[in-house]
Order: structure tokens, then sequence, then C-alpha cells
């Protein structure tokens, strides 16, 4: 292998990791900005994502028997659609378990696990056991040869633009909207934030609700590099909370790097390596950092 | 200064969270037997400062010498070892337990792991529980479950708790917060009786209570020692009084 | 008597004793062989519920990666198993024999270097034990020392579950891949296939159970099991006490891995293979509920709590596998917000008062209530016995209670003092 053939597989590898990038990120986005706030680690978040592919598929099959013409531009509204309907059951959710289980790290774990199971099971019993791939768009196909024996595939392209618009929003959000002040309020303390009027009942279920709308997102992304089955966001699950834990709960930008950081180390390992063992070295490179330096990444120093 | 005779020496001290110095250079020296208190408005660094002597926050630069012997790099079961007991802010008591198990626990034998194991309540360890919980005065009260006690007595439980492992330095940080005027009365009564074979420093809002106990007064702002003396001079000082009454 | 009572049940061993006859006695009576091995291969889950009552419920630390343990454990003697079923003449058909079949089919000529000790039984057996509590402690030590805890702790087991998962299976040739290690047959000559041999199996399972079920007991009542406790309740407390903390807790976690490990090992004896779909993240979470099931404070409870999810998920699992899934979210959700302290609980609040009452109403038509000193000494060790969770909760309130106690009943309190 020459030089030359080397460096253009590690870059192709490299943009095919950017779809698990997209998805992890994605993932870890949710996870973190609910982890955040209020404290609860949600294990169903992987089906939530599976809810937004889901969401995709079935308006792929829609958009298939009732409107063929449209099949060229579902797929943006769609990826909305995700959005909703997995905010929608992420506020169901935090109405019926979560809100009782604030402050109890450990409980929520396994709550939340619990809620995983049934809805995995209900994707079975309602959608079938079988994985379904929804029809994308011939625009999202395909990739673009910048040079020769250099491909880059455009389905990633689109999935990272997706997902740089989603991370920009939530920033975006988190600082400037009258949303994200309550947020940032009621992380800082909890208690004060209340005493000024502001509705931290509410402002929690929004911000679960919206964790999970991120996740639906994810899953959108999903749908162009896999398909989907009643198990495929438990799969990415562990994945995300790495990426949480490794990036610092608490910095933003911390899960952004070490999202990217761990998409590119297993999807660059993977060409030279079997899959597994590429897993297993992400993993155990994860694992032994976060040993040396359990705080993560980007840490804030507080004073406790 | 490298060696001393006080049985805790504080020196240059600092820690910064982030560029804010919560402690700026602080000197402080005790002497064996003393009874120590440490006034400042909100946010002066007194409760920084014990957590620094405990270990609970580790310093930036300095040093704190404990008979002698550096604690600044030591892990915080080992200072308590050396002979440092601190008592926290709010009462940090073992609720689910009962008073005695409260106080058996806090003994000094079997710290580690497999000494834990092999630990016996032997009658040595019983009659130390009894004398202290004579001293705290909750003798009759020993099989109650700590969580039901009222506020003053786990503020004394706690005390009683630091005083079965017979600590040469003892920091107590607002002792008689949320106190009857009978319970404050009484707990200085208690501080005095403690002070007579070991060191003490108390942080306290509580003028008239810090009057009562104090031997030496040290007036903490801004993270720096702003006068150090009897209660009287220290009252009477313009600097103290300014910070006080504001700028 | 009152006095035997009260000593049985604050050092829980009644109920221990009643497990003993249950496991002892009323099951090998009551069931065939078969039923008697699917209870012991039950069992063996039972040590990994009272290791996490130990780490989780005393401890204060979840670990959702017991698996691992219970798979070191479950594989160092699978190896033990292995080597054994493979002697030159039954392999004689492979290309090369006197390796495992697993070995030939992936092309490996020779036994790899690090399988050569588990020709030895008394190697395995030790293996069993000291590889997992290495692990554990190695895991354990670096995460406890830098204060991480909690969450963090538990991510992290479960990331180890995974890793170990993957590895096994990808490394096929030296592991035996997905399928795991089955065709185990013999220990040291002796047929575990047959009938006999499982009975056999099923009573040393009981009998190391239940006499973990002491160790951990003794544990419990010594003063390390009041640290734990104490610990999870005020760990700066305990800290600043000259303990160091992060030790009871490395010990608390070795200990659980050192327990899981042993039921491995004889998971795999009873039931004659080991394969990783029994160790990844989701079978390790499964191991969290039968101890929540059971009551996350309760040795004894833990052990039916393992009993009884197993069997709830053979019987549903085989019946109405869509089912299944549903109740086991059900289990999940009701452990954490209905009954915290599972079945040892619901028996505190529920039946003892029940049973107290009874005998209540039968002392007093029967003449003086000699039973009531016994009783009232019961009462009092009850919360020292199960604090659990749902304490705390309640914590707060004490707080304002003392505001509107002026010290009136302190004063007479510490007038004694001054006397």
């Amino acid at each position: 292998m020459s030089f030359d053939e080397i460096y253009n597989i590690t870059l192709m590898q490299g943009f095919a990791g950017l779809s698990l990038f997209a998805v992890l990120l994605l993932m870890g986005l949710g996870l973190a900005i609910i982890f955040g706030q209020m404290g609860v680690i949600n294990m169903a978040h992987g089906e939530f994502m599976t809810i937004g592919a889901y969401t995709i598929f079935l308006l792929s099959t829609l958009t298939e028997s009732y409107a063929p013409g449209l099949m060229q531009a579902y797929f943006p509204f769609a990826i909305v659609c995700a959005f909703i309907v997995a905010f929608i059951f992420g506020w169901l959710a935090e109405w019926a378990l979560i809100r009782h289980l604030y402050k109890r790290p450990l409980d929520t774990l396994l709550a939340t696990w619990g809620l995983s199971l049934a809805m995995q099971q209900a994707f079975r019993t309602l959608i079938g056991p079988k994985e379904v791939s929804p029809t994308l768009p011939d625009w999202l196909m395909g990739s673009w040869e910048v040079t020769e024996g250099l491909d880059i595939p455009i389905n990633g392209m689109f999935v990272l633009a997706l997902t740089l618009l989603v991370t920009g929003g939530v920033l975006l959000a988190l600082y400037k909207s009258r949303w994200g002040l309550r947020v940032r309020a009621t992380v800082a303390n909890r208690a004060m934030a209340n005493a000024t009027g502001i509705n931290t009942t509410r402002t929690d279920r929004v911000t679960f609700a919206i964790g999970c709308g991120i996740a639906g997102v994810a899953g959108a992304a999903f749908t162009t590099i896999g398909s989907t089955g009643p198990t495929s966001g438990s799969l990415y699950i562990v994945d995300a909370f790495l990426v949480v834990t490794f990036g610092g709960a608490a910095s933003l930008w911390g899960t952004v790097v070490s999202a990217f950081g761990i998409a590119q180390t297993q999807s660059i390992s993977e060409f030279f390596l079997s899959g597994s063992m590429a897993k297993v070295l992400t993993l155990l490179l994860i694992v032994t950092i976060l040993m040396l330096r359990p705080q993560g990444l980007f840490a804030s120093k507080v004073r406790r | 200064m490298s060696n001393t005779d006080f049985v805790l020496a504080v020196e240059d001290l600092t820690v910064s969270f982030d560029g804010f110095k919560a402690i700026d250079g602080l000197n402080l020296y005790v002497d064996r037997g003393e009874l120590r208190v440490v006034i400042g408005p909100n946010g002066a660094g007194k409760t920084t400062l014990l957590d620094l002597i405990c270990g609970k926050t580790k310093a930036s630069a300095g040093s704190i010498k404990f008979k002698n012997q550096e604690m600044t790099r030591l892990p915080e079961h080992m200072i308590v070892r050396a002979g440092i007991g601190r008592k926290f802010q709010t009462p940090s008591i073992y609720e689910n337990l009962s008073v005695f198990k409260n106080l058996e626990v806090s003994y000094p034998r079997g710290r580690g792991v497999f000494g834990a194991l092999g630990f016996k309540c032997d009658k040595e360890v019983k009659a130390k529980v009894d004398e202290i919980a004579d001293m705290i005065g909750l003798a009759d009260r020993l099989e109650l479950e700590a969580g039901l006690l009222s506020h003053g007595q786990k503020q004394w439980l706690e005390i009683g708790m630091l005083l079965m492992q017979d600590p040469e330095l003892l920091m107590l940080d607002e002792p008689i917060a949320g106190m009857s005027a009978r319970e404050r009365e009484l707990t200085a009564e208690l501080l005095n009786r403690i002070c007579r074979n070991r060191s003490v420093i108390v942080i306290e809002h509580d003028m008239e209570f810090v009057a009562r106990i104090a031997h030496k007064v040290t007036v903490m702002h801004q993270g720096r020692i702003l006068a150090e003396g009897p209660m009287d001079k220290v009252q009477a000082d313009p600097k103290v009084i300014d910070v006080y009454l504001g700028h | 008597m009152d006095a035997l009572k009260t000593w049985l049940d604050r050092s829980g061993l009644a109920s221990i004793a009643i497990l003993a006859v249950l496991l002892l006695v009323v099951f090998p009576l009551a069931m065939d062989s078969f039923r008697l091995n699917l209870v012991g291969k039950y069992l063996t889950y039972g040590f990994v519920a009272i290791g996490l009552v130990m780490l989780w419920g005393y401890g204060g630390v979840l670990s959702l990666g017991q698996g691992v343990f219970f798979g070191l454990g479950g594989y160092a003697m699978a190896m033990f198993l292995k080597l054994e079923a493979s002697d030159p003449q039954s392999t004689a058909i492979q290309s090369t024999p006197g390796i495992p079949d697993f070995m030939d089919w992936n092309q490996l000529t020779a036994l790899p270097l690090w399988w050569e000790p588990f020709n030895s039984f008394g190697f395995t057996l030790s293996a069993v034990v000291a590889v997992p509590v290495l692990l554990a402690f190695v895991i354990s030590y670096a995460m406890f020392k830098r204060r991480v805890g909690g969450v963090y702790f538990a991510i992290i087991t479960q990331a180890v579950a995974l890793i170990l998962t993957v590895l096994i299976i990808g490394q096929q040739g030296y592991t035996g891949g997905v399928n795991g290690m089955t065709d185990l047959k013999t220990l040291l000559g002796w047929d575990i296939r047959s009938d006999e041999a499982k009975t056999v199996l099923y009573f040393v399972t009981t009998a190391l159970l239940l006499a973990a079920v002491l160790l951990c007991r003794w544990i419990q009542l010594s003063k390390l099991g009041t640290l734990l406790l104490a610990m999870r309740d005020k760990e700066d407390r305990v800290r600043f006490s000259g303990y160091d903390v992060s030790m009871f807790k490395v010990f608390a976690f070795c200990l659980a891995a050192a327990l899981s490990a042993i039921g491995g090992a004889l998971f795999t004896l009873q039931v004659g293979f080991m394969s990783p779909t029994l160790i990844g993240i989701v079978p390790s979470i499964e191991m969290v509920i039968f101890a929540a099931v059971g009551g996350r404070m309760s040795l004894v409870g833990a052990v039916y709590g393992a009993l009884l999810v197993n069997f709830g998920k053979t019987y549903f699992s085989e019946t109405f596998p869509d089912l299944w899934l549903f109740l086991m979210a059900a289990l999940f959700i009701g452990v954490v917000m209905a009954f915290p302290n599972g079945l040892a609980g619901l028996y505190e609040s529920h039946v003892k008062p029940w049973l107290a009452r009874r005998k209540g109403g039968a002392a007093e038509a029967g003449g003086p209530p000699a039973g009531t000193p016994g009783e009232a000494g019961q009462q009092a060790a009850a919360p020292i016995a199960s604090p659990g969770p749902s304490a705390s909760p309640a914590a707060p309130h004490s707080t304002p209670a003392v505001a509107a106690d002026p010290g009136l009943g302190l004063g007479t309190k510490v007038s004694s003092q001054s006397a």
C-alpha cells in the first residue's frame, strides 16, 4: 500500500466516520442536556432515536404510496416530523415517569431501562421485528469524487450539515432564548430558580422533550447509514453515554469533541482491524482515559 | 519558618478557583490548648480555610504544618489520623444509626478494611462511648436513632463523634447555628471543657458567644487576615468596624 | 426464649435458616432432577444478587457490569472443562487433535499459551476468583481513588461489559465466539451431565450460597457493614473520621465480583456451557433487578428475587414471549417507583405488622402479653436493619421539627451532663 492510498483510505474512513459522529453527537447532546438539567440518566434515549428512525420510514412509505412525485422532497419534512414525534413521546415519558425520579440518578437508570425494554417490545409488537429502511431520495445517494481514489459519500455530508445545524440551534437556544435562560438558571440553582418564578417543572418537561426530540433527529440521521429495527437504538446507548462522560458531563463543547474523537477512532481503526476489535480498542481507550482523567476532557473547575 | 511550637502553623496559604483567590497568602498560628475563633463577613473564606486544613480542598500554594508535619499533600483520612478533627456547618451524622453506633463508628480503631472486619466493641470502646455521651449530654439517648435527635443534639453528637477520636486540633464550623439560648450556653460550657487538653478552632458569627469562649479572635476578610488578637482589641479595630459596617 | 427470638431476628439467622430448609429439604423433596437443576441454575444468579446487596444496597455503588465477573468466573471454569473434553482421543477427527474444537475450526494449530495453565484444576479454581477480583480491583481502585462514583461508575462498568462481550465474540478462535464454550462433559473424569451429578452440584451450589449469605451477613453486622451504611449516608463524615472511604468501596466491589464469579463457575458446571450472551449489557442489568426485586438491603430477599425473576423469565418467555419484556419493564419501573425495598421491604411493611397484630390478638386473649418486650426489640431493630433509600425523602422534614422544639426536652437531658 502506497502512502497515497493509506492517506486516501484514512480520509475516506474519516468521512465515513462523520455519519457515526453525527449520530453520536446528536444522541450525546440530548443526553447531556437532560443530565445537566435534571440529573436524570435516560437509558431509553436510544429508543427515542428509534422512534425518529421509524418516523422517517413511515413518512417514506406514505410518500411512496400516496405522493410518489414528492419523493425527492419529503426527507427534510420527515426530519422535522421525527423531531416532533420524539418530542411528544419524550413529553409523555417525562410526565408519566421521569418527573418522579429527579435527583435519584441510580434509580432513573433502572426505571428508564425498564422504559426502554417496554418501548423495544412495543416496536416489535406494533411494527414488527424485521429491520426496515426508508427509501431515501436519490440526491442523498452516491458520492462525490474529489480526486482519483477519494470518494466522499453525500449522505455523510448531508448528515453532518444537519448535525451542525441542530447543534448550533441548541447552543443558540440555550444561550439566547428564554427557555435556555430558564434551563441555565435551574442547572445553577434549582431552588433559587423556583423562587424567582421559573416554573422548573415545566422547564424540566420541555428540556426532556427537546432532548428526546434531538434523539429523534439522530434517528433520522441514522436511517442514512443503517436499517432500523426494534433494538437499533440500544446499540448506540453505551457509546452515547461514553460520549457525554468522556466530554465532561457539563460541557457541550466537550460533547462535540468527544463524539468526533470516538467516531473517528472507531471508523479509522475499523479499516485496519476487524470491526469488533476496532470497537474494543475504542472502548478500551475511552475507559482507560476516563480512569486516568475521570472528570472527562472538558470539566469546569467549580468550588464544591 | 521550619520548626515551631505551634500546634498548627499555616503559612502563605493560597487557593484559587478559576482565578478567584478564596484564600490569599494567609498566615495563621494556633497554640496548644488555645481556643481560637475565626470571624468575618460572608465569603471571607472561613469555611474554605477549614476545608484546606482538613484536606477537603487542596491548596494552590503555601504550607499547613500540624505539629511540624506538613499536611497539604496528605489525603483527608491521613490528616484525620494525624489528629485533626472537623465538624461541618450542617450537622453531619449518620441519621439511620443509633447514637451509640454513631459514636462507636468514630472510635479510632479498626480503620482499615480488614481492621473494620475484625473490630470488636469491647469494654474499652463502651467506656469511651459512655464517657463522651455523658459529656455531650446524650447518655440517656444512646439507643435512639440519631435522625430523631433535635437539631442542637445533632450538633453535639457530631462534636462527640470527633471527641471519640481524641483529636489534638478540633475545628468547628458554626457549632451553635440553629440552637436555642439554653443550648448555646451549654455548648459554650462544653467547648470550654473540651479545650483543656487540645486546641480548638471555631468559626462563629454570634459575637456574644464568641466573647464567651474565645481566647483569641482572628478576623478574615476577602481571603486574608484583617486583624488578630483578644476580642475587645479586635472589636475596637477601625479596619474591622469598617468591614462589618460597609465601606 | 424471647431473647433468643430477638437475637435470631436481629442477626437475620432465622430467615437464613428458613431459606436453608427451603433449599436443602423442601425443593429436593418436591422436585425432579430436571427442575432441581433449573433451580440450581437460578441460584447461581443468587450469588450475583447478594453481591449486589453488599455493593449497591449497603455500599451505595451501582454496578451495571456484574455479568463481567459472572462471565470471567464461568469462562475460567469452562476453559478447564473444555480442555478436559478435548483430549486427543475424542478430538481425533480434528485437523489438530487435542485442542478445543472451536480452535480447530478457526485454523488454530496449537493451544494458545494463556490457555495452558487451565489444564490444572487448582489453577482454575484460584483463577475463578482471582482474575475477576483483580479486574474489579483495578477498575474500582482507579475510579474510587479519584472519587468517581454513582452514575459514572455505573456507565463505566457497563462499558466494560460491552468490551468483554465484543472481545469474546470477536476472538472466536480463542474464546468460542458467540456460541460460547459448549460440549463440556466431565469434571476430573466425573460426568457432570448425569442426573446424579446435577443433584450433587445443586447441593454444592446451595451450600456455597448459604455460606456466602452467612459471610455477607457477618460483614454486614461488623463495623465494616456499619461503615458502608454510614458512607452511603454521609460519605464526607466517614472520610473525616479517618477512614479511607475509597478502599471500603473497593472492598465491596471486589467482594461482589468474587461472589459473581463463583456463581458464574457454578453456572458453567450445572448448565454445561458458558456464552457471551449470558454476560453482556442486558444480562448484567437484569442481575441488578434480581437484587432489586428481592430487596436491595436484604441478602435472603436477593436470593428469593433471583429465584422468582428467573422462574418468571423461564415461564413467561416460553409461554408468552411478547409479554415477558413488558413484565420485565414493569418490574424495573415498579421496584424504583412503588416498592424500592423489594420483597423484603414488603415483608417488613405489610406481613410483619400483620403477624404482630395476630400474635398481639392471641396474647390478649390468652393472658398477659408476654411477647411484647421481644416485639418492642424487633421494632427498635427494624429501622437500623433496613434504613433503605425510602427513608431519605423523609429526612429533610426533621429540620423544621427542630425549630418547633425549643429545647424543653433538651434542657432536662443536658442537666444530666452538668450533674
